[in-house]
Order: C-alpha cells, then sequence, then structure tokens
C-alpha cells in the first residue's frame, strides 16, 4: 500500500499491519526489522514512513478514568479528537493540543507536542503520568519520571523509536465551559509583534499569525491571537460534520499573488488594535480542521512544513533574518504561525525551548528545498533547531547541531533493545541508527 | 437503561455499537473469542459510560455452550431488551471450492452458530412478549455470485431464517431487525482495496441503532445498498450466469 505522512510527500509503498491487541504488536514486532509504529499519518513529512509499519487505528480504547483527579489512562491510537467528543461535555479538556484533534495519544507523545499554552504548561509530554512501552525485544514496561526515566525522557519527543507506544496515562485539564474568550491584537511589525507576546505572557494560550510575504517597514506584520477558557456558557461538542477537499487542487491555486491577497485581506479584516470575542473550542484551537484534507490545497506535487524554534539570545534579528530571506524569495506560505515557547524539557528529542518558533508551509519543489537548506544555516547558526513531527528534509548534520543530546538518545536506544528494530526513513535520514 | 447482549463483541460493527449504546448507559453482556481484545473494549466502554459490562470469552463454532452462555448473560443482565449477533469471517471463495470442510466450517460459523443462538433466545423473548433481535447479515446473502457464494449461502440463511423468525415473533411483539451491510472497512476486509463505496463501521454502527429504535425491519447500510441489490436481484438467471461478479 501506498504511505504519506499529512504533507503528502514523499510517498513510498510499505507494508502495514494493524494488530488488535498489544499481544498482536507483540508479535508484529518479533517478527519484523526496521518499523515505525505510526497513528494516524498527522506528522508532515517522513517520521512515520518505513517499509514496516505498526498502525494502531485498532488500538483506540479508553481504559480507565479517575474522575476525581481526571487521570485518563487510554490505548495509544485513540484520537485526541475522541477524547474531547467524551470528556468535555463531562467538563474536561486536554491539557496540551496541537493545531488538529486528528492525532492519536501514541503519536501526541511521541512527537510531544506543543500547543497555544506552551509558554506555561510545557508540552504534551510534560502531563504524562506514565507510558505502557513495548519494547524491541517484545518486553512491555511502564516507564515514567521514577521508573527507567532515561526511556520516559527519550520516549517522549522520540518518534516512535525508543519502541511501541501502547498505553499511557495523562492528566485531564477541568474546564467550565466549551466557550474560549478570544482577543485579537493587530501588530503593525516584527518588534510590535514580539512586544506583544510578552506583555501577554501571562494569557493561557497565545499564538500569531504573520505575514511572511510583507517586507521592509512591515516586515512581521501579524496577528496576535490570545485566548482563556470561558467561566460561563454550555460544554458542548460541535457537529461531526467538515467540509472536504475533493480533489488535489491544481498545483499553481496558492501562488505568490493569491497568498499576498489573502494575506492583506486577512490583515486587514480585523480593523481595531484590539477586539474580544467569544467562540467555540473548536474554532480557536482548530481553525483548520473544519477543512479536512486541506492538505490537498497545495495539489499532487504534496508539501513541506517548516517548524523551527530560535532560542532568546537570537532576540528579533533571528527572525529578521529568516522572515527577509523568505520574503525576498516570494514564496510566501498561507500559513505563517508565530509563537513564544517557555522553558524546554529534560527529553532529548523534544522540540520546544525558551524561545520563538515559526511554522511555515511551502509547496514541495526544487526552489524551495534550495531555499529551506539556506533556512537551516540561518537557524542552526542562531542556536536553533528544526521540528521533527515537520520535517521531511533536513540533512544529518542540521539534526544533530540542533539536537546535540541525540547521541544520548541513542545510547538509551542501544540499552533498550530499539536499534535495528525501530527505524523511519526520517530517522535513517538523521543518521540514527 | 437497556440490557444488551452482544454476541462476536469483538467485531468492528458490534464495537462501534456498543460504543453508542454504553454512551446511552446501557447495561453491556459481550461475548467473543479473543479475551485480550474483551478486557481493552470492556474497559472502553465503562470510561464510555456504560452502567456496567460483562464479558465471556469462547468460540462462537462451541454450539454446546451457547444454552448455558445465553443463561449466564440474562442472569448477569437482570433480563434482556436487546441483543445483537454480530460475528463472522469473510470465508476465502476459492479454497473453500477445493475443500468441503473448510465450506462446512464457514456455514457453521456464519450461519449455523447463529441458528443455534437465535433459538433459545427466540424462545426468550417470545415469553417476555417485548425486545429487540438484530443480527448482521450481508448484501451477499442476496443473491449467489461466483465470487463469494459460500459466504452468500450463509447469510442468505441467516436473512431467511430472520424472515421467519421475524413474523412468528411479531405475535408477542417481538422485533427483528435484519442488518445488511455493503461494503465495511475492517479488518475482515483488510486485504480489499477500498473505494466510493466502503464505509466505516461507526456509519453503520449508527444505522444499527436507528434500525433498533425504530423497530425497523430490514435495512440496508448505506441506504444505497438496497437500490443496487433491487437492481442485482432483478436480472433474469439467464443473463446472470454470463456476468462476471
Amino acid at each position: 500500500m501506498e504511505f504519506h505522512g499529512w504533507g503528502r510527500y514523499p510517498r513510498i509503498e510499505a507494508d502495514a499491519s494493524f494488530p488488535l491487541s498489544p499481544n498482536q504488536c507483540a508479535s508484529v514486532v518479533r517478527n519484523a526489522d526496521n518499523l515505525i509504529t505510526r497513528g494516524l499519518g498527522r506528522s508532515y513529512g517522513d517520521s512515520s514512513l518505513a517499509p514496516r509499519l505498526l498502525d494502531t487505528r485498532y488500538l483506540d480504547h479508553f481504559l480507565d478514568f479517575d474522575e476525581i483527579t481526571g487521570v485518563l489512562t487510554c490505548a495509544a491510537g485513540i484520537s485526541l479528537d475522541a477524547i474531547l467528543r467524551l470528556f468535555v461535555p463531562r467538563g474536561w479538556s486536554l491539557p496540551v493540543t496541537p493545531g488538529t484533534r486528528f492525532v492519536t495519544l501514541g503519536g501526541a507523545i511521541a512527537s510531544d507536542v506543543h500547543g497555544k499554552n506552551h509558554h506555561i504548561e510545557g508540552s504534551f509530554g510534560d502531563h504524562v503520568i506514565s507510558i505502557e512501552l513495548l519494547l524491541g525485544n517484545g518486553e512491555r514496561v511502564i516507564v515514567s519520571q521514577t521508573e527507567k526515566p532515561e526511556l520516559f525522557n527519550a520516549t517522549c519527543g522520540g518518534m516512535g523509536l525508543t519502541g511501541v507506544i501502547l498505553s499511557a496515562n495523562f492528566r485531564l485539564k477541568p474546564i467550565r465551559s466549551s466557550s474560549i474568550i478570544e482577543t485579537t491584537i493587530k501588530a503593525s511589525d516584527l518588534d510590535a509583534i514580539l512586544a506583544a507576546f510578552e506583555e501577554n505572557a501571562g494569557v493561557t494560550y497565545s499564538v500569531a499569525w504573520i505575514d511572511c510575504l510583507a517586507r521592509g517597514r512591515q516586515l512581521g506584520r501579524s496577528l496576535l491571537m490570545l485566548g482563556e477558557h470561558s467561566e460561563e456558557g454550555p460544554l458542548s461538542v460541535k457537529a461531526t460534520r467538515s467540509l472536504s477537499v475533493p480533489f488535489d487542487m491544481p498545483t499553481g491555486l496558492l501562488n505568490r499573488s493569491a497568498v499576498q491577497a489573502f494575506n492583506m485581506l486577512y490583515y486587514g479584516k480585523t480593523l481595531h488594535y484590539r477586539q474580544s470575542r467569544l467562540v467555540h473550542y473548536e474554532s480557536f484551537f482548530y481553525p483548520l480542521d473544519i477543512l479536512a484534507n486541506w492538505n490537498r490545497l497545495y495539489g499532487k506535487p504534496g508539501f513541506v512544513q517548516y517548524q523551527f524554534v530560535l532560542p532568546i539570545s537570537a532576540g528579533s534579528d533571528g527572525l529578521r533574518d529568516v522572515l527577509e530571506r523568505i520574503a525576498a524569495s516570494g514564496r510566501g506560505s498561507f500559513l505563517a504561525v508565530l509563537k513564544a515557547f517557555g522553558k524546554g524539557n529534560a527529553n532529548p528529542l523534544s522540540f520546544p525551548h525558551g524561545g520563538f518558533t515559526l511554522a511555515l508551509d511551502f509547496k514541495a519543489e526544487p526552489a524551495v528545498f534550495q531555499l529551506m537548506d539556506e533556512l537551516d544555516k540561518i537557524v542552526i547558526g542562531y542556536g536553533g533547531r528544526l521540528y521533527l513531527a515537520k520535517d521531511a528534509r533536513m540533512s544529518e548534520a542540521t539534526f544533530k547541531a540542533g539536537y546535540p543530546a541525540w547521541q544520548e538518545f541513542e545510547e538509551v536506544r542501544c540499552r533498550y533493545h530499539a536499534i535495528g528494530k525501530f527505524s523511519s526513513i526520517q530517522s535513517r535520514r538523521l543518521g540514527l541508527q | 437503561m437497556k440490557k444488551i447482549l452482544i454476541i462476536g463483541a469483538t467485531s468492528m460493527i458490534a464495537e462501534a455499537t456498543a460504543r453508542l449504546w454504553a454512551q446511552r448507559g446501557c447495561r453491556l453482556y459481550l461475548i467473543a473469542r479473543n479475551e485480550e481484545r474483551l478486557n481493552s473494549i470492556a474497559a472502553d466502554l465503562k470510561v464510555r459510560g456504560a452502567e456496567s459490562i460483562h464479558f465471556a470469552s469462547f468460540d462462537l463454532n462451541d454450539f454446546e455452550r451457547h444454552e448455558a452462555a445465553i443463561d449466564e448473560a440474562i442472569e448477569a443482565l437482570d433480563g434482556i431488551d436487546i441483543v445483537l449477533i454480530a460475528h463472522g469471517t469473510l470465508s476465502d471463495q476459492k479454497s473453500c471450492e477445493q475443500d468441503y470442510n473448510l465450506t462446512l466450517q464457514e456455514l457453521n460459523t456464519n450461519a449455523i452458530s447463529v441458528i443455534s443462538l437465535l433459538t433459545p433466545l427466540a424462545n426468550r423473548f417470545e415469553s417476555q412478549r417485548h425486545g429487540s433481535i438484530a443480527v448482521i447479515s450481508s448484501v451477499a446473502g442476496d443473491r449467489g455470485r461466483q465470487s463469494n457464494y459460500i459466504y452468500g449461502t450463509a447469510k442468505g440463511a441467516v436473512t431467511i431464517f430472520l424472515q421467519g423468525l421475524r413474523q412468528r415473533l411479531y405475535e408477542s411483539g417481538v422485533h427483528v431487525l435484519t442488518i445488511k451491510p455493503g461494503f465495511v472497512d475492517t479488518p475482515m476486509t483488510k486485504g480489499f482495496k477500498k473505494g466510493l463505496l466502503w464505509v466505516s463501521s461507526e456509519t453503520v454502527a449508527k444505522s444499527v441503532i436507528k434500525g433498533v429504535d425504530r423497530k425497523q425491519d430490514v435495512i440496508y447500510v448505506p441506504w444505497f445498498w438496497k437500490a443496487i441489490m433491487t437492481i442485482i436481484k432483478g436480472i433474469p438467471e439467464a443473463i446472470f450466469k454470463r456476468i462476471s461478479l
């Protein structure tokens, strides 16, 4: 069967197993080498691609819930959507959520995903209490901050390379309402948006949409979106219906003029410097989920997402360098998202660390790959790194420079029988064993 | 709060249906072979809101155990309002053509075991004079086709058995629902290339719930299979035998 990530680049032929239970997972692992676990396939590039795949779609069970503490135990294949659907009406939400709810719990842990509250509440792995992990030798172990902590840390953010995550438990967050009070602030340039992030550092959720085609004095013009859980209002889940993109769009559709026009309208539609409204959590956290298969907008060749983080020490200079380089190339992205991260954690391969992160989409084409290689140099030069869950093309050198703890990661994998057993096309490209 | 027995509870359609019943706070009893998976499903249904969950694991081809297992289930549920029978295997037509024993096994699993289960169940429902019997049959049972007539024979037998049972139990106010899914994307059909006609087990589950709630007799899932099968059934045999279907 053909498989690809969310970016639809690259595509590969792979042989997939669909185990129905942990024991069946163990027999898949015993009988295959160089395999990788795959959830809903929402990592963008080649993290969930390998010639042999273990698909967790049928491991989608809730296993336990403690109504007093909010601790939820689930099998790894359950989606965040299923969790929200069941628990929002009961007054609970996710402690951390990425920009789509169509990822699995296992994927959220393996990519140590972050959300709009990273600056206050950290990444997903920071809320996980323990994980049941299937090792390369078929053994099942429980790992946590106190049991095999080095394996626990390597598994959170470890891209499925330490073993198969079978189940995990984590704390849900109590909510009074499914509504979010959303405030939008207009920032006319890069300094203004960075200052706005700092002024609003105490707000739980924040993210900025940035016009990456704006140049000169307007470079970095943005809309900062802030959110807090509302104390009032219903606890509701919206209907399941979403629109879908029925076929691949013509490749020329998202050209420079289209993006420029969109950006102008989008920025311009917010008339006031600051405005607030009450919105449903789905539109606040998952604006793109309304359009199923939005990845088809980029047409047949697919697209690549480029997300990096620059440390605080890079100041605004680092972001300015990157934005100027992109604006000069004219290969702007519809969705450019800027976010301030809080402190990072101890996981060797977790992406977030203190500073600013910027995420961009580019159509997969040769000139773009060249541009990204140049951006890599700027990012690494400032001491930054790229997000593995988005990556489809970074070099081994870029990876190793950005993730200096990679050797520690390899040592843990070696100790726990992962080497030779678990690998993805990405891990091989990055020089992991 | 309904008391529901689900036989073949690890089938994807049964599981998806059980989730919807669990969310309504129903009391559930599950029977299936794979105990490890039953454990996960039971835990899952509990978290989703089922009032209580019990289960028993054994091979449904062990007909001797049917009656006792049903008694145990009804006792644990403290009565019974609904039974859903959903177990089955997708027979390998080519192998069955070569080996009668394989054919017999497929007929046992997909037809005779259902009839064996429904014999004590029907009597129980008849004497209590209420409730719903829902059984997963298949569009394959509507007309024999060379590509899967062994499976079709079994499902056809189930469909006809249910037609008779429906008439018999009508007097006692017991509802009998025949569910005929088309192509459903489950582990049973993983070897097939999926196209537009395929649906998820969640879609089938919603129809099953609706069929039970509204006391429908026969449902095709999705609905368009009724039109497709009407056309297929309408083709004269003299022409039908020449078609490769």
